[in-house]
């Protein structure tokens, strides 16, 4: 007999040592996520992932799942909140969708669709990012950048490269490049290393793909998120 | 539609052109989009005598996109004109805005007349709509909020290839530009937002039909999108 939680009324099984974000995904039961990425360690720090278990909120991705844990997703009060921690993401980064080549394959614009986010709601704050194009390769824009730290974690565990790292706290947080200068392209990182194709929003892109695939036939623009990370598993 | 964290459904509920029935029993309810403009899917009958619904619209720091996009609703403009009268539009060319029941808003802010014409419709409309991308992020204009504006008035009026004796238009009548385009519901408060660059016609043919027919606006998954 396997162990058990329960995720809106649904009895999902698990194994020792699963969150309740694996136990959810493993069963389909999509629990709306950004920094979260099967393939790497969690970093808890989106909280778009946040649940109600046995009445207090947790972070699915990191909250170890244990037997017959009551946890509830789906409801109106944690998708508001969700909402608005996605607003905040918007406002607090520069997101002019419009002029971004990531519409349509983007995972935080797809969340917003999800969750039925019709504008932005808080004043925005446009901040002054950087963007670094001196890779020949690859593209780093920081105003799209939502410190997930995926692609830390990507550099560090997958490609064995530690490229990039966050620094600063709050407000300050930004994404820094490892290499002397500071530039992408001074460092060893390649087209095909793992932390270029984990990013989920545009802020680390490759170059030279455009609008190769047109606005209006990207995969958000036709599914939701929740069949694509639930079915087809992770792009 | 309406925003869902705090801004809440519009306060002002819509006149309705035969008074107070319910909703199912109004005037629109009953008729297809076929019947009255033929068009697709669900729509509009004509008012008869009643009272018509009256709308102004206005592109701000906008590129008249979603203005288009309106008018890409092709013939169901015919079903649309049987219900709706236009105020203030770049359609009738009136240029200030009487009382309306439906303002609906392009582009976002960039210089005093946009307040200026923004306050005149947040005053005159129950309800105000910000259409497309621009008026609810700052969209494209928004993208010179990191460049320092007398940098970019020199990038376009002086160094840009082409010119001659390129000079920064100073003309008192110009209005005073400002340093950061705002999307609108930084200025007054909007009750619904239609995003989209430009949201596509049969999104504002869903958002207008659901709204004159006294149903809170829903788009479907794909009718949603942000560019
Ligand atoms: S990163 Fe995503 S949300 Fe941000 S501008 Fe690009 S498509 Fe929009
Ligand atoms: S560049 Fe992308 S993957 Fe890296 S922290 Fe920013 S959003 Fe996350
Ligand atoms: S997905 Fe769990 S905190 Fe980001």
């Amino acid at each position: 007999m396997s162990k058990t939680i329960t995720i809106d009324g649904l009895t999902v099984p698990f194994r020792d040592g699963q969150t309740i974000m694996d136990a959810a995904l493993a069963s389909g039961v999509y629990i709306p996520h950004l920094c979260h990425n099967p393939e790497f360690k969690p970093h808890g720090s989106c909280k778009l992932c946040t649940v109600n278990v046995n009445g207090r909120n947790a972070a699915s991705c990191t909250m170890p799942a244990t037997e017959g844990l009551q946890v509830l997703n789906d409801t109106a009060e944690l998708n508001d909140e969700r909402r608005a921690l996605v607003q905040m993401l918007f406002v607090e980064g520069n997101h002019l969708c419009p002029s971004c080549e990531k519409s349509g394959n983007c995972q935080l614009q797809a969340v917003a669709y999800y969750l039925e986010m019709m504008s932005p709601h808080y004043n925005h704050f446009y901040p002054t990012r950087e963007v670094d194009a001196s890779h020949p390769g690859i593209l780093l824009d920081r105003n799209r950048c939502i410190y997930c730290e995926l692609c830390v974690r990507a550099s560090r565990d997958a490609d064995g490269k530690n490229v990039f790292g966050l620094t600063g706290r709050g407000m300050a947080t930004t994404l820094i490049v490892n290499s002397a200068s500071g530039r992408l392209g001074d460092t060893t990182l390649a087209v095909t290393d793992k932390a270029v194709q984990v990013c989920p929003t545009g802020a680390l892109m490759k170059k030279g793909l455009a609008y190769t695939v047109p606005i209006g036939r990207r995969i958000f623009d036709h599914h939701s998120i929740k069949d694509v990370q639930t079915g087809g598993g992770h792009e | 539609m309406s925003e869902r964290s705090g801004r809440g459904p519009h306060p002002i509920p819509l006149p309705h052109p035969q008074g107070a029935s319910p909703p199912g029993s109004r005037c629109f309810a009953a008729t297809t989009a076929r019947q009255a403009g033929e068009g697709e899917g669900e729509a509009v009958s004509p008012a008869g005598d009643a009272k018509k619904i009256r709308i102004a619209t206005c592109s701000l720091a906008g590129c008249f996109g979603c203005h288009m996009s309106l008018l890409d609703i092709d013939e169901r403009l015919f079903g649309l004109l049987e219900l709706v009268e236009f105020d203030r539009t770049p359609l009738t060319d009136i240029k200030h805005c009487g009382p309306c029941d439906i303002g609906i808003v392009e582009g976002g802010v960039c210089n005093a007349e946009n307040v200026h014409v923004l306050k005149e419709f947040r005053k005159n409309c129950k309800v105000l709509v910000a259409i497309g991308a621009c008026a609810i992020t700052g969209g494209i204009p928004a993208l010179r909020n990191n460049l320092d504006l007398w940098d970019c008035f020199q990038e376009v009026y002086c160094y840009e290839g082409g010119l001659e004796c390129g000079q920064i238009p100073d003309d008192p009548e110009l209005p005073l530009p400002f340093d950061k385009v705002h999307p609108i519901y930084e200025v007054v408060k909007v009750d619904y937002f239609l995003p989209g660059c430009p949201p596509p016609a049969d999104a504002i043919w869903k958002f207008l039909t659901d709204l004159l027919n006294g149903r809170e606006p829903k788009l479907d998954y794909e009718m949603l999108h942000f560019d």
